[in-house]
């Protein structure tokens, strides 16, 4: 016999209604990713070629147009740069935040600023760069370095705040095991802390790089772009976001058709990067 | 110091040692905090200068006839954002609409009702959509989106006249296109925080629920949705202030009219993109310049109000809850 | 809406019984951890039967087994057989929602909808049940006085249940139960989290109680058993050791493990 309450038909309805609908979610929320990753796979799989690695684009609107490898070495070394200068000073600002300042006044600000930086359009980076750097004082044009510092600025709020979250998982049981041992602050820092939080500073830093790479914005005014490939630092440089940005508007189906194949050598450069930082992150003992 | 000399010598010593610790401690504690408070000053010195740059345009326009002036036009040299303000608006609002919907069912999708072997694939991949740079979804917006849905969209708008803003001749870039890409773009993000807030929903209350003979969709409205509704909210903030700021994209997609279009099937602008497109051509030290400096002031005046909301709700319901949990401790 | 009440579920009351359950060769898995490993006991109708035993001898996993909510946690899986008035809750075609709208459930640490008012919290089960908007009250206010905290509450029951105190939770979460009008109330460790004075309101609350319902409570509080169960049923290690009246199990074990439990040798 029976003895059980039914659960009422409508209600089962509605709850395998409302499971489907939030499957339909995923799907449509996915489903850009994957037609995005395959339009990019199919056209510009076709643009891609030796010469596509190894030769500059030749500026040519007909003709030989040259491939992307000013682009490719632009994007490395921008992009290098910024993190030069983002991951030390985010981690220096993590440290701030998490070993020192805790929840001092200043240690708030700071969080504050840091979370309103995260929200900060990147063109605007762009824009601040170039009234300091490019117009203003004395350091006037055009410079690869001066795009890293953009990215930089982008990058640095993503740096110190997976790096305080992954400071601030190392259990302060270890901390202080090591200042009862006798180890000034600064030595448990360098020595315990940050070891042990290696891993998620390093996922931290390739999220941020993966990020970086993929901007445009940032650079139109302060990078400008470039034909030929150019190890100088100080020289206007060519970058793989830029190349395409270009390429898309111009009405030729052949620079199109480079502006594809850069986009694919972009996605994977960028998934490749993503991938690292998972594999980082999987690594963490602490988790 | 009396004390000390009734010490033995090697512990003195280790005293002394210490001091020097100390001060090395000291020192790092100080160059810290100088290193926190020069990114502050870094951050007021941008500001400052953007305003100081901006300030022509403004004086010579007024804050108020800068922002609220329906006229862009550089051949003139008269530099009213309203057009640029609007689209930018207009994108934003079909971002939201058509991408917060879909995120949040997705996040709810994932943390309440997916095969927790599926969780976190399906998290990693919500999240690769971010990993696709703006340039690209410009380029697919350009080449594929446009040309593949402008059918649809003119069907949509001839069958559909009667609405507002709906009718007329479809433009092949245009708000709504933009406002396609820009929901695709902060879908990631709203449903990233989205699934943050619902893991904070305790497993206690949940499974208060589910003993209660709630079926899962029950649980949620029953013990996750009223938990979780201040932070989905600021989630979908956090995702308009990415609309409003981004740029790449639309710049390749909003057809670069700096004129308002009276249907969302019409070409328009946006602040972010006319400041992409037009700040290579313009001289240095022009009003046009300033005027594009001008509208990015307003972009990160937009930006921080709306983020500032979005972080004001964490903050509240943060604190409500606080006391909550408090008591229940208690 | 409210015909998918079941008849039978009236007539049962109204004949004053509760439902034993009956646990049949039960297994629990959390991925491939057994963690109750073939268990066979019976909790009679209208008494109260404590399940004791150290922590992590699987006694939470067991009693979570007999409403289904064992299976919600992830790689969680159980087989085997929980009879509840001769019907078998682990068959085929048997709806989780209806078996845990039958067999009601208390938790460790009170967990009372926050956002919600003492008064919805009270009705959502009764809701969800789909009982009518005009019955909503009195039931309320019914399952209430039975859980001892009409007169606590009854000035602020527009007022949000976080502002009650650890044991008004406890005693809410009781309240918001019995208003479902379920068969059988499972309890794990309700009063753990709570000071001496709550607990022995909950302990007198649950002997009044268990003239309506049949209660299983799980309990660390060996003197807790004494004070109010009528049976006692000893686990160990994923394994029942034994089981029998109360009075019994503490002054006569049968089994040298419980008399070693219950004199305090180990656990």
């Amino acid at each position: 016999m029976n003895t059980l309450a039914v659960t009422s038909p409508r209600r089962r309805r509605v709850d395998s209604l409302a499971r489907w609908a939030l499957l339909a979610g995923v799907v449509l929320a996915l489903a850009p990713l994957a037609l995005v990753l395959l339009y990019v796979l199919k056209r510009g799989v076709g643009a891609l070629s030796l010469s596509f690695f190894t030769t500059d684009p030749t500026g040519a609107f007909f003709g030989d147009q040259g491939g992307i490898k000013s682009a490719i070495l632009g994007t490395i070394e921008i992009v290098a740069l910024a993190t030069a200068i983002a991951v030390p000073i985010g981690v220096t600002l993590a440290v701030y935040l998490n070993e020192i300042g805790r929840k001092s006044k200043l240690a708030m600000t700071v969080r504050y600023f840091v979370d309103v930086l995260t929200g900060v359009p990147s063109i605007l980076f762009g824009l601040f760069i170039y009234i300091v750097f490019v117009v203003g004082g004395m350091l006037t044009g055009f410079a690869a370095w001066k795009g890293s510092a953009a990215l930089a600025l982008l990058m640095l709020p993503i740096v110190t705040r997976t790096s305080e979250v992954s400071l601030a998982l190392v259990p302060d049981s270890l901390r202080e095991a090591a200042l009862a041992l006798g180890a000034p602050r600064w030595r448990v820092i360098l020595r315990v802390v940050l070891p042990t939080a290696l891993p998620g500073l390093l996922t931290g830093g390739l999220l941020a790089v993966a990020r970086a790479s993929g901007e445009t914005a940032p650079l139109l005014f302060t990078v400008l772009g470039a034909q030929a490939t150019t190890f100088s630092l100080g020289a206007q440089m060519n970058s793989l976001p830029l190349q395409i940005f270009n390429d898309v508007r111009e009405p030729n189906p052949q620079l199109v058709t480079r502006a594809w194949g850069a986009a694919l050598t972009l996605i994977v450069m960028i998934l490749l990067i993503n991938l690292a930082a998972r594999l980082a992150a999987r690594r963490n003992h602490l988790r | 110091m009396v004390e000390v000399i009734n010490v033995p010598h090697t512990v003195s010593g280790a005293r002394l040692k210490s001091r020097r610790a100390l001060q090395a401690d000291v020192i790092l504690r100080w160059s810290l905090r100088v290193t926190a408070l020069s990114m502050l000053a870094v951050l007021g010195y941008f500001f400052v200068r953007l305003a100081i740059t901006a300030e022509p345009a403004l004086s010579h326009f007024g804050i108020l006839g800068f922002i609220f002036t329906n006229n862009w036009d550089v051949a003139h040299n008269i530099f009213g954002a309203w057009p640029l303000v609007v689209g930018t608006l207009i994108t934003s609002i079909v971002a939201l609409v058509l991408g917060v919907p879909v995120a949040i069912a997705a996040a709810l999708y994932v943390t309440e009702f997916a095969p927790s072997r599926l969780r976190s694939t399906l998290a990693l991949l919500l999240d690769l959509l971010a990993a696709v740079p703006s340039v690209v979804y410009g380029l697919w917006g350009v080449f594929i989106l446009i040309p593949d849905l402008k059918p649809a969209e003119q069907w949509f708008s001839n069958t559909f006249s009667f609405l507002p803003f709906v009718g007329g001749q479809v433009s092949g870039p245009n708000y709504f296109i933009a406002g396609l890409i820009l929901a695709i773009m902060i879908i990631p993000i709203v449903s990233a925080v989205s699934r943050e807030v619902l893991a904070t929903v305790p497993l206690q209350e949940k499974e208060g629920a589910l003993a209660l003979g709630a079926t899962r969709w029950e649980m949620i409205r029953l013990a996750v949705l009223p938990r979780s509704r201040a932070g989905i909210t600021s989630a979908a903030m956090l995702g308009l202030g990415r609309a409003i700021g981004e740029t790449i994209a639309v710049t390749l997609v909003i057809g670069s009219s700096p004129v308002i279009g009276h249907q969302i099937f019409n070409q328009g602008y946006t602040l972010a993109a006319v400041i992409a497109n037009e700040f290579g051509e313009a001289t240095p030290g022009s009003l046009h310049i300033s005027a594009l400096i001008a509208a990015g002031l307003v972009l990160l005046v937009l930006t921080l109000v709306v983020n500032g909301i979005a972080r004001g709700i964490i903050i509240r319901s943060d604190r409500r809850r606080g006391s909550i949990a408090d008591k229940a401790v208690a | 809406m409210s015909t998918s009440k079941t008849k039978s579920h009236q007539t049962s009351k109204a004949s004053g019984k509760g439902f034993g359950v009956k646990v049949r060769a039960l297994h629990a898995f959390y991925d491939d951890n057994e963690a109750v490993k073939g268990v066979d006991v019976d909790f009679p109708a209208n008494k109260i039967t404590a399940i004791i035993g150290p922590s992590g001898c699987g006694k939470s996993t067991l009693v979570r087994c007999i409403n289904r909510m064992h299976e919600e946690v992830p790689g969680a899986s159980a087989k085997g057989q929980v009879l509840l008035d001769d019907l078998d809750i682990y068959s085929l075609g048997i709806d989780p929602v209806a078996v845990r709208r039958t067999v009601g459930m208390v938790f460790q640490k009170p967990n009372p909808f926050p956002t919600m008012s003492i008064i919805d919290n009270v009705t959502a089960g009764p809701r969800l049940a789909g009982v009518k908007r005009d019955e909503l009250h009195e039931r309320a206010e019914r399952a209430l006085c039975d859980a001892g905290l009409w007169n606590e509450v009854k000035d602020r029951l527009n007022k949000n249940a976080g502002g009650l105190s650890g044991g008004q939770q406890q005693r809410l979460c009781i309240a918001r139960m019995i208003a479902l009008e379920p068969e059988v109330l499972l309890m794990d460790e309700p009063c753990s989290a709570l000071d001496p004075h709550s607990t022995l309101r909950i302990e007198e609350l649950i002997v009044k109680l268990k003239s309506r319902f049949t209660v299983v409570l799980v309990t660390h509080n060996l003197s807790q058993a004494t004070r109010i169960a009528d049976y006692t049923a000893f686990m160990l290690d994923g394994e029942l050791v034994e089981a029998g009246p109360t009075k019994r199990i503490f002054a006569t074990p049968k089994n040298i493990r419980t008399k070693e439990y219950v004199t305090g040798k180990f656990g």
